[in-house]
Formats: C-alpha cells, sequence, structure tokens
C-alpha cells in the first residue's frame, strides 16, 4: 500500500474505534446491556492499536512489542484485584494514564521544540501540567486508600496557600514557554512543580473524601488525554479523553453534591479537622441496646427491611454474611431492600459492586432517590457500617457541619437497628441523633460477626 | 494549522456533550464499572505513545514512549477486565439472565 492510502486506512480504524467507544457508555447504561459495551470498547481498542501499528512513521517495532506484552503482563493482576481493592486500583489506573500522558507530552516536547505553535505550546504544557499532578495525586490517593498512607487529612497553615501557589507557578512558567519555546530548560518546572502539587493536594484529603476526589482525578486524567489529542491532532484521543474527563466531571459533580459542598470545599477544606469537638460537648445520652438474638426477632417479625451499608461493612468484609441475611430474611418472606447512598463507600458505586459480588440481585440495590419514599413504610432500617449519610442533623441541625447534605432518611423507619462497634463517633467526628432517638437500637459490635448472630438465631441455632 | 485547531476544538465540544447526554444515562448502580471502563477507554492514549515509541527519533522520545506504552497497556488489560469481571456480578433475582 501507498503511505497515503495507509493513513487512511489508519484513520478509518480510528472512526470506527471512535464509534465503538460512545456505544460502549451508551451500553453501559443498563446492567443488562453493559458487558456488549465492555465487548465493544475492547473491540475498538484492539482495532484502534492495530491500525497504529501500520503508521508510517514508525520504523523499530522492537520496543513497542516489548513494551505491548509488558504492560500486557502488568495489566492482568490490576484486572484481578479482590473487589474491596477496586478504589485503590483504580486510582492507580489513573495514575498509569496519567503517566503515558506525561511521558508523550515530554517527548514531544523535546522533539518540537522550539519549533511549536504558541497554542499548541500552550495545550502542551496543559498536558503535561494535568497529567503530572494526576500522576502524583492518583499515586497519593492509591496510597491512602490502601492504607499505606495514613487516611487521616494532614492539615497545616497556610497549606492553601502553599498549594495554590505551586499551581500558580506552575502555570507561570508555562505562560513563559509559551512566549519563548526556546527556553527549554524551563520546561522540567512544569512536570516537576505540579508533581509536588499533586501530593500537597492530597495530604489534607480524608477516606470519606475519597469518592469525590477520584472522580476529580478521572477528570483530569481524562481532560490530559485530551489535551494530548490536541497535540498529536488525533481526533480519536481527543473524543476518548472528552468522553473520560465528562464522566468524571459527572461523578464528581454527583459525588458533591451528594456530601452537600462544592469542588473547592472538598480540594481546600479538610473536612475532617473542623468538628472533633462538638461531639464531645454533647452530654452522655441514654441509648438502647440489644442482643442478636431481639434483633433477630424483631427482623423475623417485621414486613419490610431496608438495609444502609457503609464503608464499615467493606472494611468488615461482611457482605457475604449480609446476603446470609437477605436470604434467610427473603425465605421468610420479608421484603428485603438495600439504600445505597451515593458516597457510601470510597469511590462512586463502590457498595453496589461489594454487594453484587455477594449475589444479591442488583434489582434490590436502591440508590437514595428511589429507596426515601419507601422508608416511612419500612418496618426495619438496618444499617451496616453506616454513619454520616443516616444523620438526621442533615435535614434538621443548621450549626451542624452536615447540614443540608442528602441522606437516607432512615429515622423515618418504623425501628432503627445500627451495627456499630461503639459510640465513636463517624469521620468527621459528628454525633449522630439517631442513634438516641427512642426507637433506634443500637447492636454493638463487629459487622460481620453480629450479622451472623443474627443468621444464626433466624435459622434456629443450627448452622 | 489554525485551521485544523479550530476542526479539534469542534470536536471536543461536541464529543464533550455526547459524553455528558450518553453518561448522564449510566444508573448509579453502575458507577464504579463506569469509571473503569472509561479507564480503559482513556488508555487509548496508548497510540499516541506507540508512534512515539516506534519513531526512533532521539533515544528520550524511545525511552518515554516505551514506558508510556507499559503505562497504557496495563491500563488497558487491567481496565477491561476488571471492568467484565465486575459487569459479571450483577444479577437480576432470577438465574441465568445476563
Amino acid at each position: 500500500m501507498t503511505p497515503f492510502a495507509t493513513q487512511h486506512l489508519i484513520e478509518i480504524t480510528y472512526l470506527v474505534a471512535t464509534a465503538l467507544f460512545i456505544l460502549a457508555l451508551k451500553w453501559l447504561s443498563a446492567p443488562s446491556t453493559a458487558r456488549r459495551g465492555v465487548l465493544a470498547g475492547e473491540v475498538g481498542m484492539v482495532l484502534a492499536i492495530a491500525g497504529t501499528l501500520l503508521h508510517h512513521g514508525i520504523v523499530d517495532y522492537t520496543w513497542i512489542l516489548i513494551a505491548l506484552v509488558v504492560g500486557s503482563i502488568i495489566g492482568v493482576p490490576l484486572g484481578m484485584v479482590q473487589m474491596t481493592a477496586v478504589p485503590q486500583r483504580t486510582a492507580l489506573s489513573h495514575a498509569c494514564g496519567a503517566l503515558c500522558v506525561t511521558l508523550v507530552g515530554t517527548a514531544e516536547f523535546y522533539l518540537r521544540a522550539p519549533d511549536v505553535p504558541r497554542f499548541m505550546m500552550a495545550v502542551l504544557c496543559l498536558e503535561v501540567i494535568l497529567g503530572s499532578l494526576t500522576f502524583t495525586g492518583s499515586l497519593m490517593a492509591t496510597g491512602k486508600l490502601q492504607e499505606v498512607l495514613p487516611q487521616r487529612p494532614i492539615t497545616y497553615r497556610g497549606q492553601n496557600l502553599v498549594n495554590l501557589s505551586l499551581l500558580a507557578i506552575s502555570l507561570l512558567v508555562a505562560a513563559r514557554l509559551v512566549l519563548h519555546p526556546e527556553q527549554k530548560m524551563l520546561f522540567p518546572l512544569i512536570i516537576g512543580i505540579p508533581l509536588v502539587f499533586g501530593v500537597m493536594m492530597i495530604v489534607p484529603i480524608g477516606g470519606a473524601d475519597m469518592p469525590t476526589v477520584i472522580s476529580l482525578l478521572n477528570s483530569y486524567a481524562g481532560l490530559s488525554a485530551a489535551a494530548m489529542g490536541f497535540v498529536l491532532d488525533s481526533k480519536l484521543l481527543i473524543i476518548a479523553g472528552a468522553l473520560d474527563g465528562s464522566s468524571g466531571f459527572i461523578l464528581s459533580v454527583i459525588m458533591s453534591k451528594a456530601m452537600n459542598r462544592s469542588f473547592t470545599n472538598v480540594l481546600f477544606g479538610a473536612f475532617g479537622q473542623v468538628q472533633t469537638s462538638a461531639g464531645a460537648a454533647h452530654e452522655a445520652r441514654t441509648v438502647h441496646s440489644a442482643t442478636a438474638e431481639e434483633a433477630a426477632t424483631i427482623l423475623a417479625a417485621a414486613n419490610s427491611v431496608v438495609i444502609v451499608p457503609g464503608y464499615g461493612m467493606a472494611v468488615a468484609q461482611a457482605q457475604h454474611k449480609v446476603r446470609e441475611l437477605f436470604d434467610v430474611l427473603s425465605k421468610r418472606g420479608v421484603d428485603v431492600k438495600f439504600g445505597i447512598h451515593p458516597v457510601a463507600g470510597r469511590m462512586p458505586g463502590h457498595m453496589n459492586v461489594l454487594l453484587a459480588e455477594a449475589d444479591i440481585p442488583y434489582d434490590r440495590l436502591l440508590d437514595m432517590d428511589a429507596i426515601n419514599p419507601d422508608l416511612p413504610q419500612t418496618d426495619v432500617a438496618l444499617i451496616i457500617g453506616a454513619n454520616d449519610v443516616t444523620n438526621p442533623a442533615a435535614r434538621t441541625d443548621q450549626s451542624s457541619p452536615i447540614y443540608g447534605m442528602p441522606i437516607l432518611d432512615v429515622d423515618k423507619a418504623r425501628t432503627v437497628m445500627v451495627i456499630k462497634r461503639s459510640m465513636n463517633p463517624g469521620f468527621a467526628g459528628i454525633d449522630n441523633p439517631l442513634y438516641y432517638l427512642d426507637k433506634t437500637l443500637m447492636l454493638f459490635g463487629d459487622a460481620k460477626g453480629f450479622v451472623g448472630d443474627i443468621v444464626r438465631e433466624l435459622t434456629g441455632g443450627g448452622h | 494549522m489554525t485551521f485544523d485547531l479550530i476542526n479539534s476544538l469542534y470536536v471536543f465540544m461536541l464529543a464533550g456533550f455526547i459524553g455528558f447526554e450518553v453518561i448522564r444515562r449510566v444508573s448509579p448502580l453502575l458507577h464504579t464499572p463506569l469509571m473503569s471502563l472509561t479507564n480503559a477507554l482513556d488508555a487509548i492514549a496508548v497510540v499516541g505513545a506507540i508512534v512515539i515509541a516506534g519513531e526512533a527519533k532521539s533515544t528520550l522520545s524511545t525511552v518515554l514512549g516505551t514506558i508510556a506504552v507499559v503505562a497504557a497497556m496495563s491500563n488497558v488489560v487491567g481496565g477491561f477486565l476488571i471492568t467484565d469481571r465486575m459487569l459479571r456480578m450483577f444479577k437480576t433475582a432470577k438465574p441465568k439472565k445476563t
């Protein structure tokens, strides 16, 4: 084939790949078609990679083939991680994506500079800045989620000033490069400073903010890939980057709304430090506690039960015991549903994946807006390892730091049961008035063990 | 060059709108698989890295390109694999339905 014809062939594989990528996301909208979506994405990816290998500029395939094989080998274990490890795996893959974009941007710069048009240089700088900060930011998020790094937010005086200055300096350097593309020695600065910024950006982030932060990093990774598409003049990359960017953006908006906070507040707020004293100030009020036997009796007598899982369920690995409870109660004719708050867990949709893994049918998993109208007619709301997302102070107490946050209205159920290790408050140290209601029973213990005890009571001591 | 740029901006804008409309319809149930799938698709950046790694224009660009291909390819394989594993777990109460 002539180089010209080959070029067209490549463009056509890219065109088909683009269509398949859009279809992939469209089919992901419902569980029934979602796997077809993955297949569409895979076919598109293989086509695009195969097409690229025909590129006339490629003179040596050795390193490409080695890299493709090594990358695939690394990818397999990353695709086989436990479901509980999905948040940190996702953060790690944001880091890999950002690394790729940053390295390609760097290579492009040294191949082309100083002969780069101004706009191109601006986009190239944006690509590298976004890529670098996403790289270290995502690595930090991975570390926190994997608990290699402390999960507690770390704050210090002037933190926001330091962070904003770092960002401002890298943008200034980028602007200088746009105006003076021959000053090549400035380029390492717009990699190095954003790398530091990425670390500093995640330092004040607490575990409960992770769903928003992961979504934001996802969005950055997408935008940096789109910027790379501008530099390489590749429509395929621009579109894939824009799709990823908008996905991350939509998820961040959903997560922020579910916490009633703005992006800036998540990134610069250091929520965890705000309210540690508020909980302690309250008088010791009485709570009603119950044993597994009592809880089992109440559950068995109920017509409808809504289970509200939170990150605590994931930590205790209680999802399989919860499935047993679901089975036992369903067999007795109890209507069991799950109420899932958008920010329950450490990433968007985290609880759904864990419960689906435990074989709970997905039509029993309802999101907040779907379950809230049902709660006033619900006999028992059983809360497992969730706290702030059930706190009625968000509706009633204007002085509460989470006032205005949409919550699951579990306090409207006829009886509330809360499985909790102790009376320690949640991540933000906010007291939960739910626990002091007359209709609330506290079930103190480990989530996995306690649910197991209830199941044993319900199945008549055997098992 | 400027003409290409305007074209690219149009493409970016339209893709942004499509992304917004398509992803808005994804059920919250599938938000985790959504993120891992978009991650895998985003790794299409591998095509740019492949060209850089194979052009042999400078040692630096070959080295950077090769590492970039490894990073992106791990996302391609890992991303598709885990998305499919997750989606296989989503079942309705009636068995034998995909």
